[in-house]
Parts: C-alpha cells; sequence; structure tokens
C-alpha cells in the first residue's frame, strides 16, 4: 500500500511532447512508471517515447483507461489542462509540475473541480511541486528516485530539494518511504497538508507521516489541529524560513509572511501546541523520525 | 509587482471609483502648475514610493498656497524616505502627486486580498480608516467586516450592500460605496491583482465617497496577459541587487547577515539559512539557483552574492535532483577561477553524481572546504567566517 500512486497507477503526460516532458517522462519510464501515453493537442495520432498521443484528454482516457496525469504545460495553459484532466472521466490524481499559475487562475480551478460528486472527484497535487512518488512502485515528478527507499513513513512536502534531504536522511537511518508528496510552493494548492493526512492517517502501510512546511499562509496550523482531534499515528513537523524577513517572498510564490501566524515561528508554536514532534533543525530529520519511530514501537 | 498610487488611481477611476482630482509633477515647477490647475486653496503633495505609511515618514504634505506646495514639491524630490515598510534602506522619491484637498467626514478602510484560507478574493473592510489593518486587527478587531467572493459569479451588488451597510454608512452614501467597492472588485480580477486597498476610503462633508490613497499590487504570475500593467513597473522602487537577480532568472533577497548562500530549491534554501542561524551565524542572502543550473548560472549566483559588500563567507549546498552534481563542481571551479575569490567558501554537493562533483573540486586544486551534510556545511561556513574575520 501507499497512498494515491502505486503499481496500478496508469498515467498520463500532459505537455508529452515537449522538451521538459519528454525528459521527465523517460526519467519515469525508466524508473517504472507505467506511462500509457500522452496529450498534446495536435499531435495526436502519433506516438512519442513509444507510446501514443492523443489530442483531448477524454481520447487519453478511453484509449489508454488511465487514471492519473502528470501537467507538465506552460504556465499561461496550465490551468485549462488540469480542468480538462479533471473533467476526463476517471483521472483520479493529476500532478502538476508547472511554476508560474496565475493565482486567479487556480482560484478557478480549485472551483471548477468542486463540480463533480465525491467519487469522480480528481486530487490535485501541486503545482509548484516536484512531484510524487511511492518508492519502487510509481513515480509521478521530478525527484531523483533513488534517494527514495521504500517503507512505513509517509512525507508531504511543499518544497521539492528540501524534500529530498529529508528522504535521504532518513535513508541514512534506514527509514524508508511509503509515499512523498509534494504540494507545492504556490499560494493555492490544489491539495493542503490536512488533504494528504487524511489518506495517510487510512494507509495501513504507514507508520508516521513528516510535514514539511514552510512560511506563508495558514496550512500547516490547519492540518496540526486536524491531526490533534483525527490522526492516530505520529505527526513530525518541520517550518523552514525562521529567518525569513516578513512582507518579502523567498522563492516559493507562496513564501512569504503577509499576516499574522504565517512566520515560521508562530507556525512552530502551533505544531507544539498540537502536539506534533518539531524537528528543531533541518539537519535533524533522520534522528527525529527515528526516535519517533522507537518510541511508537 | 506593486505600483505607485497615482497608477493605482488611475486604473480604479477607469473602474468607477472615485477620486479627487490630482496630477502627477516631476520638480516643483511642475508641482505648482498642477496645484493651478487642479484649483481650489489646499493641495496634498505626495511623494510616490512603493511603500505604505508615507505620511509618518514626511512623505505627504498639506499645502495651503502654491509657493508651499513649490517648497514641499522641493523637499520631497530625490528625498530617500524610510517607512517599517520599506526597511533601513529606504526608497527614494523621484515622482509627486499633487492633489486637491478635500473636507474629511469619515475614513474608512477597504481591501481585497487573496486568501490563502479560503482559497478565493476575500473584501475587507472597516468603519476605523487610517489605521494600517495589522493595527486595526489587533485594535478593533470587531469592527472588520469579510466577504469571500464566490469565483464562478463574482461579487454580486448585494455583498457590495451589506459591507456598506455594516459600515454603518448613511443610505444617501451607500449607492456610491457600492460603486466603489464593485469597480475595486473588477479591477482585482481582471487584472489579476493580488491586493487592492483603499486607506482611507473617505466620506466628505459634501457626502461624497473619494479614494483618497491606494495600492495595487499585482500577481508575476499573470503578467504575461497584462502587458500594460508591466509597463507601470518602476524598477527605481526595486532593490538594486534583486532586480540584477531577477534580470538574470536567480530569486534572490539580501538580508542583513555576512554568509553568503547559493542554494538549489526554495525549501531548502530557507532550511540553509534556518541552519547556518543555528551554528551561530546569519545568512547574507536568499538566493535559489534553481534547476538545470549551468556552470555560466553558477558564476552569475557567485558575482551577484559577492556584490554584497557585507558577505565575509559563502557556503553553497545543492541536493541535486534534476541538476548533476558534476556540473555543479564544474560551475563552482569556473566561478571561483574567474572571480579571483577573496573569501571562505564550503561546498556541500548531495544528490545525483555526488562523487564525481567531489572528485571535481578535490582536483581543482582551489581552496574549498567540502562537507557531506547540511549540519556539517552550516558548522564549518560559520567556523572559516569566524576564523576569516576574528569575529
Amino acid at each position: 500500500m501507499a497512498i494515491l500512486l502505486d503499481e496500478n497507477t496508469k498515467v498520463i503526460v500532459q505537455g508529452f511532447t515537449g522538451h521538459i516532458g519528454t525528459f521527465h517522462a523517460t526519467e519515469m519510464i525508466e524508473y517504472g512508471t507505467n506511462i500509457v501515453g500522452g496529450v498534446t493537442p495536435g499531435k495526436g495520432g502519433t506516438t512519442h517515447l513509444d507510446r501514443p498521443v492523443f489530442n483531448t484528454m477524454k481520447e487519453a482516457v478511453k484509449a489508454t483507461d488511465a487514471n492519473a496525469s502528470i501537467v507538465f504545460i506552460p504556465p499561461p495553459f496550465a490551468a485549462d489542462g488540469i480542468m480538462e484532466a479533471a473533467d476526463a472521466g476517471g483521472i483520479k490524481i493529476c500532478v502538476a509540475i508547472t511554476d508560474g499559475i496565475p493565482a486567479q487562475d487556480m482560484i478557478r480551478v480549485k472551483r471548477y473541480m468542486r463540480r463533480y460528486r465525491a467519487e469522480d472527484k480528481m486530487t490535485l497535487i501541486g503545482p509548484n511541486c516536484a512531484g510524487s512518488i511511492s518508492p519502487g512502485k510509481c513515480m509521478m515528478g521530478i525527484m531523483p528516485g533513488h534517494i527514495y527507499m521504500p517503507g512505513n513513513v509517509g512525507i508531504v512536502g511543499r518544497s521539492g530539494t528540501l524534500g529530498y534531504e529529508a528522504a535521504s536522511q532518513m535513508k541514512e537511518y534506514g527509514i524508508g518511504v511509503s509515499t512523498s508528496i509534494g504540494i507545492g510552493g504556490d499560494p493555492i494548492n490544489g491539495s493542503s497538508f490536512k488533504d494528504h493526512l487524511v489518506f495517510f492517517e487510512e494507509d495501513p502501510e504507514t507508520r508516521a507521516v513528516v510535514m514539511i512546511g514552510e512560511i506563508g499562509g495558514p496550512q500547516e496550523g490547519e492540518a496540526a489541529r486536524w491531526a490533534k482531534d483525527n490522526m492516530s499515528k505520529p505527526l513530525i513537523g518541520y517550518v523552514a524560513g525562521l529567518t525569513a524577513p516578513k512582507g518579502r517572498r523567498m522563492g516559493h510564490a507562496g513564501a512569504i509572511i503577509s499576516a499574522a501566524g504565517e512566520s515560521a515561528a508562530e507556525k512552530v508554536e502551533i505544531l507544539e501546541e498540537c502536539g506534533v514532534t518539531v524537528v528543531p533543525n533541518p539537519s535533524s530529520f533522520g534522528e527525529t523520525v527515528k526516535a519517533v519511530l522507537e518510541k511508537a514501537g | 509587482m506593486d505600483i505607485h498610487e497615482y497608477q493605482a488611481k488611475e486604473i480604479l477611476s477607469g473602474y468607477g471609483v472615485p477620486i479627487p482630482t490630482g496630477g502627477l509633477a516631476y520638480s516643483p515647477e511642475q508641482a505648482s502648475y498642477r496645484a493651478t490647475e487642479i484649483g481650489g486653496d489646499v493641495w496634498a503633495v505626495k511623494a510616490q514610493i512603493h511603500s505604505g505609511a508615507r505620511g509618518k515618514a514626511g512623505g505627504i504634505k498639506i499645502c495651503k498656497t502654491q509657493d508651499e506646495v513649490w517648497q514641499a514639491a522641493d523637499d520631497l524630490l530625490g528625498k530617500k524616505l524610510v517607512t517599517h515598510q520599506t526597511g533601513e534602506q529606504g526608497k527614494v522619491c523621484h515622482r509627486l502627486y499633487v492633489e486637491a484637498g478635500c473636507n474629511i467626514d469619515r475614513e474608512i478602510y477597504l481591501a481585497f486580498v487573496l486568501d490563502r484560507e479560503k482559497e478565493r478574493v476575500t473584501v475587507v473592510a472597516s468603519g476605523e480608516g487610517g489605521m494600517e489593518i495589522e493595527e486595526l486587527a489587533v485594535k478593533k478587531p470587531e469592527s472588520i467586516k469579510k466577504i469571500a467572493v464566490e469565483p464562478a459569479v463574482g461579487m454580486q451588488p448585494f455583498e457590495a450592500r451589506e459591507i456598506a451597510f455594516a459600515l454603518g454608512l448613511e443610505k444617501q452614501i451607500v449607492n456610491q460605496a457600492c460603486t466603489t467597492i464593485l469597480g475595486c472588485y473588477r479591477a482585482m480580477r481582471d487584472l489579476d491583482a493580488m491586493m487592492v486597498e483603499i486607506n482611507p476610503l473617505v466620506v466628505t462633508k459634501e457626502e461624497q465617497v473619494l479614494a483618497l490613497d491606494a495600492k495595487m499590487a499585482f500577481d508575476d504570475n499573470a503578467l504575461f496577459r497584462h502587458p500594460n500593467i508591466s509597463e507601470l513597473r518602476d524598477k527605481s522602487q526595486e532593490d538594486p541587487r534583486e532586480r540584477r537577480a531577477a534580470d538574470r532568472g536567480l530569486s534572490y533577497v539580501g538580508l542583513e547577515g555576512n554568509i553568503g548562500c547559493i542554494i538549489n530549491g526554495a525549501g531548502l534554501a530557507m532550511a540553509t539559512m534556518d541552519m547556518i542561524k543555528h551554528a551561530g551565524g546569519e545568512p547574507a542572502n536568499f538566493l535559489d539557483i534553481g534547476g538545470g543550473a549551468s556552470a555560466d548560472r553558477t558564476a552569475k549566483a557567485f558575482n551577484l552574492v559577492l556584490s554584497d559588500e557585507n558577505v565575509e563567507a559563502i557556503l553553497v549546498n545543492i541536493f541535486a535532483g534534476i541538476n548533476r552534481c558534476d556540473w555543479i563542481a564544474e560551475g563552482v571551479v569556473q566561478a571561483v577561477k574567474e572571480i579571483d575569490l577573496k573569501v571562505p567558501l564550503v561546498v556541500r554537493l548531495s544528490g545525483t553524481n555526488v562523487e564525481q562533483g567531489k572528485k571535481i573540486l578535490k582536483e581543482s586544486g582551489l581552496p574549498i572546504t567540502m562537507a557531506d551534510t547540511l549540519k556539517e556545511a552550516a558548522d564549518k561556513a560559520v567556523a572559516a567566517w569566524k576564523e576569516a574575520t576574528g569575529k
């Protein structure tokens, strides 16, 4: 088991034939991800990387029975592509890698996705993320797959490289990952920390979850409060950006302290109040997770 | 992207928001001529800088004669204004806005923001104008009225009325206020603004609603579809280092410390800065060199970090995913040779092709301190900085 993506995940690549789509689709195929085809409007009927190319998501799903998509579409057109995936019927998860989607486009995407019944709803991961991976089963993203060892700890984080750092520290201690989810660094995400804690709580293979947050937005607090009341598994948290000044954007579009409660110190305080084990500094992911797992027995 | 008050007013005026008569001036002569054009017997001469709280910093002067207008303009032009939003370095005023004075009866706070919790545009209003929203939230939280706008249909007139009545406006004022509220919302939506703030929105003794100040910020990610907004960019208001970084496709934020940072990924960059602090140092900057970091890009990053004269040591921390450690190592070696580096350098490489990367650094013969882990990297950088500076 894992959450959201596993060996049964059949992936369509949106923006398949472009430079970036081609590069990462090749890497994912090498990792063992079941890429069943791609969509590039106007190139339907051709093949690319030995897989069929379709003009629309509906055609792609009909022909391949795909249940997932990954988006490498450039920012001006990415929101449109995500909505197309949501409407294709049968796509359960969509990972949007694209960085630079306008915030109001994401507002529209989130509103649009609410039109489906719960059982027909798509879970959107990202945008502006490194993707998600269930090690040894399926990789949907741009991460170096080899740093993730299969195991029982879930990771959900905003940042790509900081997630790699955490996973590789855990690997040093012999701790593997059930699934690692990158929710992305934008102000409006397809799915939140809390959404994924719900999935991890239900996954029998996940024993503990590491949540890697950063400055800006209310999500870490929301997730911690939910976990306090609803989660039986240990939650380990980290918030990057203790040295970040107020009102300055730290790389990610969403990494900006613009309201009360959005600084790293304030978020850490909320996490601690909710009983989350806080990683004291970013070099202690490995030892903190190890200690928590040992304590949990 | 931020714009000036006068630009925001021009935009909002096009959406039906009433503004006082005013005009732009680049010299005292233009300012006093503007005052003549506008007429009346009281004018506000306002420094155009990208910051709020200009009044407290002496950036807004109320004048009763044309001589006073001339004098105020002469004082303000070229002056560096320091507000709590600009930081110590302040912002230099190069443009003035001269505006007709008015008889204020009451002040209102009105803003539209991107609400990350609700994932919608939210209107924030308070009958207690003049104060900043942070101050209002602490001192008069009960006065704040909020409505999150349903994105599928946009803001409706009844929502604007709810706000106007909640503010306790007289019924003859409500319609004017609604026009203003709906106009601001349309501007926000049509132009991909991240924020529209009118503080204060005033009701005059003549029962007229007027936007006395206006602030707009736009979504950088949406500028591709708004060339007319991009045109309003004023580079003189941006930090020169951050502007250079942006022009080179790097993401940089200058800070107060001494240890320069070159890192890939925003989250790892913030975490590395936290680690430097934890090790007893202070980061000089945030810098994300991004994916595909070529030798050329690495060299540019070094130059940028070193353009801050407070930098007394450099820490490079790369976790290579789509990057390759050997490419980065080559970039570092090339950059160090080209720029004749005078400060200690600590490099930590991890991820794809890490062994090849380390080998390149070792064989270069350059004085580069290597580190394997994040902790070791931060400790060594702080130690090297202390040794080099005797601090």
